[in-house]
């Protein structure tokens, strides 16, 4: 396991208002053995300008970041959002640029957390932070743009201490959407409250997501609903020693 | 919807449609219940992937040379003694399909369920002309008697229960209804036989034409496509210049995911194939058949980035899994086709401008592009349609520069955490157990209804610049 070294790009929400997610990550990589850095100066994948049209900007933003990891050997990220905009979109974006060649290596060698543990690493064991009941949200980006809903599953599954239980409706959006959540308020939280009527339904105590977006918006309602339940990123589970 | 309805702003359509309660039980048993059908059909349907990727090969393949397929189609059905007629704009549409109407002397008209006629306002015309319309499509004939529209591309009466289905004919058709859709089907039925019978003019759409015989194929559950276009002595069918495929060996490639799609069936219950007008010693059909192939803004979009688009088989499993969809229902989209391909659709019709607001009714979780049986990138052409908007800057202007600023604070680090330590400064006063409750000006459309996690006191990145045991 040893002689792997992972750049962590935190994204902007991680490092705003998640700040904990990224502690987890670094001691956890570390834990297995893998060496961490933190390029300096990171803002922002440039996903919500991307998805809002605004690809010029996007695009300039995206060189920014490409330049910043070009050099790592793996990167790793804590939202599938984030993750799907560097390998699907960057080298497009990017097609006709210098960088053209690096976007599609840097594209390559991104990976979201969970597929990073499971699928490049193959660790599936890990001690939890928490105890109890904890279910799990597909983030719409992991799960049909990177095709990911496996790893996730698979690290709760055996993650000691633990008991995780399915979450109906799983799939569907949480009404996030980055600037939707704003433009279409009410029918943002009204997905927002499907979701997490699903979630109590579970009587799990934790919410587990792999997306700050998601997290944020679910954990938004949760607090606001006075709810038991806790929306938490899987990097927070994971961190429980070993 | 009529203009003045559209000038109510989107936002308001859609938070109305949420407060209509009896809209939001029909909307969740409806389209949970689709869901969960088209899921079981291809579960229990090995070759279904395949078959998709199969199905738009053949749709790509044709739009490459549309033209030759159509000229195909024309000549096929014109030699089986059919009238082929070409229309640009819905207004030409209309005047083709009402001039037969004059000609051959039709009073009433019976249709069969067809978007392009509801996309060209064919009804209004025909009553406009003396010609009475009558929907025969079960769904069809609720919301005509209610004077509405369709509200989903295959239900388009899906907004409404069976109570108000019955309240609606005890009050239209002035005979007690009781809510029991097998009793409801039976009055409609009744009524509809005798139109069938009367009607001089029978109007379908298509659901595919193929080129090699010049048949036009209807897919339908209730037989009454089958009617329309036999009974009545002309047969008018109306059809995207889209929908023409090549063979019949093509046809069945996509018969065998267009049901499951939409209903979860294997097959619909009909199929019906047109093949031009009566012929010598037949028993049945009409004596005059025409086509009418509706351009409308397809053609230009071959080559547009809405090409994809034109894919699609009308199949409505997106409206079924689209979150937005499943809240506000069809009607608050304002347009003939609603849902994640109605987007695309009323942009391709009306013009990008008419979708400056729709292109953001999505939250681009891909659960359209998942269920389409094509496999048409809905979000992606959501996004293209979004970056029209932003470039041709019909998008707001606040918000445009909005997203200026927010482009400048991305690309320059030394300003992004200059806001950070800002944004903890300014969130101070709303700030209360660690969570932010309530902010004002946009950001209060977030915390309405949502708590908003507070700029952490140290963002991660500081942490990593001074913390010795986290860099170690």
């Amino acid at each position: 396991m040893t002689g792997r070294s992972v750049s962590l790009m935190v994204t902007c929400l991680g490092d705003l208002f998640f700040p904990e997610v990224g502690v987890s990550i670094v001691r956890l990589l570390r834990r297995l053995g893998v060496a961490v850095d933190v390029p300096a100066d990171q803002t922002c994948c440039g996903l919500p300008l991307f998805n809002s049209g605004y690809h010029a900007d996007a695009a300039a933003v995206a060189r920014r970041t490409v330049e910043l990891f070009g050099d790592s050997e793996h990167v790793v990220v804590p939202s599938g959002s984030c993750a799907w905009m560097v390998k699907h979109e960057y080298p497009g974006l990017l097609a006709d640029t210098t960088l053209a060649r690096t976007a599609v290596e840097l594209a390559a060698r991104t990976h979201e957390l969970s597929q990073f543990l499971v699928r490049v690493l193959g660790v599936t064991e890990f001690t939890s932070a928490v105890r109890g009941r904890v279910t799990y949200h597909d983030s719409c980006h992991l799960l049909r743009g990177l095709h990911e809903s496996e790893s996730p599953r698979t690290l709760l599954g055996n993650l000691e201490g633990a008991e995780l239980v399915p979450l109906p409706g799983a799939d569907e959006c949480c009404g996030f959407g980055g600037s939707f959540a704003v433009r279409l308020p009410e029918v943002s939280s009204q997905i927002l409250a499907k979701k997490l009527a699903n979630v109590e339904s579970t009587g799990a105590d934790c919410l587990v997501a792999c997306d700050a977006g998601c997290l944020m918006q679910m954990g938004g309602g949760l607090t606001r609903a006075k709810s038991r339940v806790r929306a938490l990123h899987l990097a927070e589970l994971l961190d429980g020693g070993r | 919807m009529s203009d003045a309805e559209l000038a109510t702003p989107f936002r308001q359509r859609a938070g109305g449609a949420m407060k209509d309660a009896f809209l939001q039980e029909a909307l969740t048993i409806a389209t949970t219940k689709f869901i969960g059908l088209r899921r079981e059909a291809f579960a229990s349907f090995p070759e279904g992937e395949a078959l998709r990727d199969q199905a738009r090969a053949i749709k790509e393949a044709t739009l490459q040379r549309l033209d030759q397929h159509l000229e195909t189609l024309i000549s096929n059905v014109e030699r089986l003694g059919g009238h082929v007629h070409y229309a640009e704009t819905s207004a030409e549409a209309r005047s083709i399909i009402v001039d037969i109407a004059k000609r051959t002397g039709a009073r009433l008209a019976v249709k069969s369920k067809s978007m392009a006629t509801e996309e060209i306002h064919l009804n209004e015309a025909l009553e406009a002309a003396g010609v009475t319309p009558v929907e025969t499509d079960l769904g069809e004939y609720i919301i005509q008697l209610a004077h509405e529209r369709p509200s989903h591309i295959i239900a388009p009466a899906i907004h409404k229960t069976k109570g108000q289905v019955a309240e609606l004919f005890t009050r239209e058709l002035k005979r007690p209804a009781e809510p029991d859709p097998e009793a409801l089907t039976l009055i409609a039925r009744g009524e509809l036989r005798e139109k069938f019978l009367q009607a001089d003019l029978g109007i379908s759409g298509a659901n595919f034409a193929v080129a090699e015989t010049g048949t036009v194929v209807l897919v339908t559950n209730e037989g009454n496509g089958r009617m329309v276009t036999s009974l009545p002595r002309v047969h008018v069918a109306v059809m995207g210049v889209e929908k023409v495929v090549p063979s019949f060996t093509d046809l069945m490639v996509f018969l065998a995911i267009l049901a499951k799609s939409a209903t979860g069936q294997k097959l619909s219950v009909y199929t019906s194939m047109v093949q031009g007008p009566r012929r010598a010693g037949e028993l049945e059909g009409p004596d005059e058949f025409h086509l009418v192939l509706l351009d409308g803004g397809r053609i230009a979009q071959i080559d547009g980035p809405l090409r994809e688009a034109l894919s699609c088989l009308r199949c409505g499993a997106c409206l079924n899994v689209c979150p937005v969809y499943r809240q506000i229902g069809g009607h608050a989209y304002g347009y003939t086709y609603p849902g994640p391909i109605g987007i695309l659709l009323t942009a391709m019709l009306e013009g990008t401008p008419a979708v400056r607001d729709l292109a953001h009714a999505s939250s681009l979780c891909g659960a359209c592009a998942d269920a389409c049986p094509v496999r048409i990138d809905i979000p992606r052409m959501l996004i293209e349609l979004r970056r029209e908007v932003d470039d041709r800057k019909i998008a707001p202007w606040p918000e445009r520069v909005a997203f200026k600023l927010l482009a400048g604070l991305l690309r320059r680090p030394w300003l992004y955490r200059l806001a950070a330590r800002a944004g903890r400064i300014a969130q101070k006063p709303f700030t209360r157990g660690g969570r932010i409750g309530r902010l004002p000006l946009v950001f209060g459309e977030w915390t309405r209804t949502r708590d908003l996690p507070p700029v952490a006191p140290r963002t991660f990145q500081e942490r990593w610049a001074t913390d010795r045991d986290l860099r170690a």
